[in-house]
């Protein structure tokens, strides 16, 4: 059970918290010109790294705010934290 | 006839506390401070019970939560009895009841034990190698097996006992309390750290407690006296929390921990009720210290099972703690010195202690002298190679090792001997230090495996981190404890410790016999009944990995997880396979460490407070009148509402009709409600919805749907512009919530451009709706100055209005086909808006009706719900509302992908109107639609998705969805059932007023 650290409300326990996948994946603007493989890319293709993944998660019984998470998913160590809309953290 | 074993008294036992208890429907008596298995031995009872495969006898092994065979079955036939519970943890009471486990008709005539006989033909694999073939056979085998396995029995009615939950944060945990653990818990509580200490046990001190041994000296006192100052000292410490009769199960990331506190079940029955009986503790640590000890290990001979057989550590702690002597003739088989230590225990209280058996060549430490001068015999270089005795060992055989351990040599010689302490060396219980994700490393010098990376801020102290001697114990957990808690002097600087051990040991895992290996029943995992030459099987069948031989074998598979056996299987495995123990690694330990009880893991989450109910502010109206209720997601909504003993589907029936033909009335207050507001609504709208939303006017609503941006149906719902930049969304009642995450999720991360805020009013508001041809009349009883013209106020729009001084919000829409109007108020005021409906609606007859009821009615209209209809896997095309998917928009969720090859086929399901040719057959939803009865295997075309029988109609309706139904309109399909093929005809999905001419009726 992890502890995490909200970039709005601190550190609070992980069932408070709800994950939503792989982060820095921007919807693409214009969709209707895309390919079908392209835009099936974006739909479904996801890395699922085992190491150092980039997520997206939100403090749903909570603030209700999405923020990005750096995590080993080998280990589960949380390595960053940041909000929404700003850069990851170089690795 | 029983022995009284009873030898000495010890200062644990209250012998002047007499309990008596029963075992197998006998009366024995015991003391307080005995355990189950303590009060038995004191009888002399071994055995105890029948192993899981073969129904061997089996006995008391150990004295704590690894015991692999004394389990029992507690309070047998009681609303209170609990399986499989280790009798060495069991604290007895007056009035206890136990009952062996996993024999019949009784554990000293087992009727099973013939497998014992028959195990040449129970190999490993063997249930999976045999009740393979013929696959029809399965349901016939899993019959018997079903009734063989298994252990004890679960209770068969509710459990009387309440459980709870509670959280705790702490500066540092303290995991076990040895003298390693009370020393940790101790210096970080006197150094301001908030600290909590658990043991599993009842008493602090682990093993040190009753160390009596002279050649340990702690400041030059006995350990056990020096030890038990230091826990009295404890009982002062501010900041210090101790937790006995807890143990802790799992060990979680981020150093969150979960515990089982005990807190009644070593009570008698009277004191046990109305008191919680297990606590869950929720530890979140900032430091974990791990002080979880050693476990003995026995050694892997032939025959190692036998009733009278233990753990020499175990012997010596009956006597030592206890006070009874385990048998009357007593030997040790040892590859290491810790036997003489119990050896010499058991001598020093009188207990005749025939001899001791060490498979190493020599060992010169203080403590063997004192054995040989103790005029002990010892057998140098020598293994046992059989033991006998069925329900009680008798005697074991012991021949010469070979130099290189791998075989025996020389003539037999055959001891005489009721108890056997076995000592194999000691395991570090690393098992809640991997459990956190930590890493163990293999000490090839000591021949365990010790902590090595550590994933949170974690120590292990004492034996679990592989120190063995007091000495060095002291002297590491005073370097890791200013190391961790960044301290600079602890309590432990000046100590003085005498020791004379030595750790001389000769690792053999599996020792020989004189009789081939096939021959032997050297047993590995006692409880689950694997041997070693189970092991050797499985490698010659080529598992290699750790994991599969597990698997396949069972090692390691028990309630105990093979606390005692897991080392020696691996080091079967090494030494069979040619490879190094570091490199085979080990089994994964998972949780818990010792059995939980459901209820513990449940706490108060139990009967009504399972789940959250929601109920509408009208709720007390609807059970004041005998409506039936269904659970939609939290909420109890209204299903239907019974008059003169109705059923189901009467009352439905008649609802149904009273709808359409007068008035009926229905609690829509559970629809979620999102309150949506900023100079960007309409194009967020836009943007979630599949239609336009720009040119919606103030005061209309407009039905949207949204998609997921994989192109399939998500929610849908009704949104009404009440200003320019002020929307109010409704939902599904099942999607409300997730609806509003997920627009928060675009409106948060792709589009933070937009000026839109989002507010749940779900519970804000209560929800009327009024339908049917005289909802009119009714509304305007209510609210008499409305003006409820089809001009003013036409289908698809809104106004505010007032009720006396309460306002409300009355949408004119419908769900039902028929004239209708949703009614919101502020919430407080919804069961009195329901009161002045129904008021004014006795004259028209006036219908609550319920869910049941509002599915009927808009199937008959081919309306859809989200859900039942669509699963997602449905786009708006393959429900047959292209016309609801706005071409001109540039762009919406979900758009692109309606243009994807995969969703463009024409032969998807699609949704359409079944008709049945008898149409007094109501098809079953979830049914199956075929187009040929002759073929196998036939093709699924789809499945009914709706079904009811249409009063309004008067016949049987259903919705469906069908490959490639769009442009099978009129074709007949068949529905085949268990005993009978439903003709069906493929119909339009409006079955009642397709021009929509009721809306304005």
């Amino acid at each position: 059970m992890f502890l995490i650290n909200c970039p709005y409300c601190g550190e609070r326990d992980q069932q408070e918290f709800k994950a939503g996948g792989e982060a820095h994946i921007e919807r693409p603007k214009q969709p209707t010109e895309l390919s079908d493989d392209e835009w099936a890319e974006y739909l479904f293709m996801r890395k699922n790294i085992k190491g150092v993944q980039f997520e997206r998660w939100n403090h749903a019984h909570g603030c209700r705010k999405w923020f990005n998470m750096v995590r080993d998913t080998s280990n589960d160590e949380i390595k960053a934290i940041y909000k929404m809309g700003e850069k990851p953290p170089a690795q | 006839m029983t022995k009284n074993l009873r030898v000495k008294s010890s200062e644990y036992i209250d012998e002047t506390n007499r309990i008596s208890f029963k075992f197998n429907g006998k009366t024995y008596h015991g003391f307080k401070g005995d355990t189950l298995a303590s009060a038995l031995l004191a009888n002399d009872v071994h055995l105890v019970g029948r192993s899981f495969k073969y129904h061997r006898p089996r006995g008391i092994m150990t004295s704590g939560s690894e015991e692999p065979n004394a389990i029992v079955q507690v309070n047998p036939g009681t609303n209170r009895t609990e399986p499989n519970v280790r009798a060495t943890e069991v604290e007895i009471y007056e009035g206890l009841e136990a009952s062996s486990q996993n024999c019949w008709p009784s554990v000293e005539f087992d009727i099973g034990g013939i497998n014992n006989f028959l195990s040449p033909f129970f190999p490993a694999g063997f249930y999976y190698k045999t009740f393979m073939w013929p696959a029809s056979f399965w349901e016939k085998y899993e019959f018997f097996i079903r009734h063989s396995a298994g252990l004890g029995k679960s209770p068969t009615s509710s459990d009387p006992d309440i459980y709870d939950h509670r959280n705790i944060h702490c500066d540092v945990l303290v995991v076990g309390a040895g003298i390693s653990g009370v020393l940790a818990a101790k210096n970080a509580a006197k150094n301001n750290f908030k600290t909590l200490l658990v043991e599993e046990k009842n008493e602090l001190g682990g093993s040190t407690i009753y160390e009596n041994n002279e050649f340990n000296k702690i400041d030059n006192k006995a350990s056990s006296e020096w030890l038990k100052k230091e826990i009295e000292e404890l009982k002062g410490i501010k900041n210090l929390e101790i937790k006995t009769r807890t143990s802790v199960a799992a060990y979680h990331q981020y150093n969150y921990l979960l515990a089982r506190e005990n807190l009644t079940d070593h009570l008698e029955a009277k004191d046990k009720t109305n008191k919680i009986r297990q606590r869950l503790l929720k530890i979140r640590a900032k430091k974990v210290i791990l002080a979880t000890g050693a476990l003995e290990r026995p050694l892997i001979f032939n025959n190692n099972d036998r009733p009278g057989v233990m753990l020499s550590s175990a012997v010596k702690k009956y006597s030592e703690f206890y006070g009874v002597a385990c048998g009357s003739k007593n030997v040790f088989f040892t590859n290491n010195d810790s036997a003489y230590e119990s050896a010499l225990s058991l001598y020093n209280k009188g207990i005749n202690v025939e001899a001791v058996i060490d498979i190493r060549e020599q060992s010169e430490s203080k403590i063997v002298k004192k054995v040989k001068e103790a005029g002990i015999k010892i057998y140098w270089s020598h293994t046992i190679v059989d033991t006998t005795g069925y329900k009680r060992l008798n005697s074991v055989s012991i021949m010469k090792l070979s130099n290189d351990g791998t075989s025996v040599t020389g003539s037999k010689i055959s001891i005489l001997c009721d108890c056997l302490g076995v000592a194999g060396g000691w395991t570090p219980a690393v098992h809640l230090y991997t459990q956190s994700g930590s890493k163990l490393k293999f000490d090839e010098e000591k021949k365990v495996f010790l902590p090595n990376k550590n994933t949170s801020e974690q120590i292990s102290v004492g034996s679990c981190g592989g120190d063995f001697k007091i000495d060095e114990i002291i002297k590491n957990l005073n370097q890791k404890l200013k190391d961790t808690l960044n301290i600079k002097e602890t309590d432990l600087d000046n100590i003085k410790v005498e020791i004379d051990q030595e750790n001389s040991k000769r690792n053999i895992w599996l020792l020989p016999s004189d009789k081939p290996l096939g021959k032997t029943k050297p047993f590995v995992d006692y409880q689950n009944d694997a041997t070693a030459k189970d092991i050797k099987l499985a490698l010659r069948e080529g598992f290699r990995s750790i994991e599969h031989v597990k698997r396949y074998t069972t090692t390691g598979m028990g309630t105990d997880q093979g606390k005692l056996g897991n080392m020696h299987a691996l080091g079967i495995i090494a030494d069979t396979a040619g490879v190094k123990m570091g490199e085979l690694g080990t089994t994964t330990f998972r949780p818990p460490y010792t059995p939980l009880t459901f209820g513990t893991i449940v706490g108060r989450n139990v009967g009504k407070f399972f789940d959250i109910f929601r109920r509408t502010p009208m709720n007390d109206w609807h059970v004041e009148n005998k409506a039936e209720f269904e659970n939609v997601g939290q909420w109890k909504r209204a299903w239907y509402y019974p008059i003169n003993g109705e059923n189901i589907h009467q009352a439905v029936q008649r609802e149904s009709k009273a709808a359409r033909e007068s008035a009926g009335i229905l609690d829509a207050s559970t629809l979620g409600k999102i309150d949506i507001q900023g100079s960007d609504a309409s194009e967020f709208l836009n943007r979630v919805y599949t239609n336009a939303w720009s040119k919606l006017a103030i005061g209309k609503c407009r039905y949207g749907l949204m998609l997921n941006e994989d192109g399939m149906v998500y929610d849908d719902g009704v949104t009404t512009r009440l200003g320019e930049n002020h929307y109010i969304m409704t939902t599904t009642t099942g999607g409300a919530a997730n609806v509003l995450g997920k627009l928060e999720d675009y409106l948060q991360t792709e589009w933070p451009e937009l000026d839109v805020y989002l507010t749940s009013v779900t519970d804000h508001y209560a929800t009327a709706s009024l339908c049917g041809p005289n909802s009119k009349k009714i509304l305007k009883k209510i609210i008499p100055d409305l003006d409820l013209s089809d001009e003013n106020f036409p289908h698809m729009s809104f106004k505010e209005a007032n009720i006396g001084s309460i306002q409300c919000r009355i949408m004119r829409i419908s769900f039902t086909g028929e004239h209708s109007y949703e009614i919101n108020v502020q919430a407080s005021y919804g069961k009195d808006l329901w009161k002045k409906c129904m008021e004014a609606g006795q004259e028209f007859n006036i219908t609550p009706y319920g869910t049941e009821t509002m599915h009927l009615l808009r199937a008959e209209k081919g309306f859809i719900i989200v859900g039942q209809d669509t699963d997602g896997t449905m786009t708006p095309i393959d429900l047959q509302m292209d016309w609801i998917v706005s071409k001109k928009k540039y762009d919406f969720i979900g758009k692109r992908s309606l243009y994807r090859s995969d969703t463009m086929r024409e032969d998807r399901k699609q949704l359409v109107g079944l008709l049945t040719d008898d149409p007094n057959i109501v098809l079953e939803e979830g049914a199956q639609i075929v187009s040929e009865l002759n073929q196998s295997p036939v093709e699924m075309l789809g499945h009914v998705t709706s079904s009811y029988f249409s009063p309004n109609l008067k016949k049987s309706i259903a919705l469906a969805v069908v490959r490639g139904g769009k442009d099978m309109m009129g074709k007949k399909l068949f529905v085949p059932m268990e005993n009978k093929n439903i003709n069906v005809t493929v119909a339009n999905p409006v079955f009642y007023d397709e021009k929509n001419e009721r809306l304005n009726a």
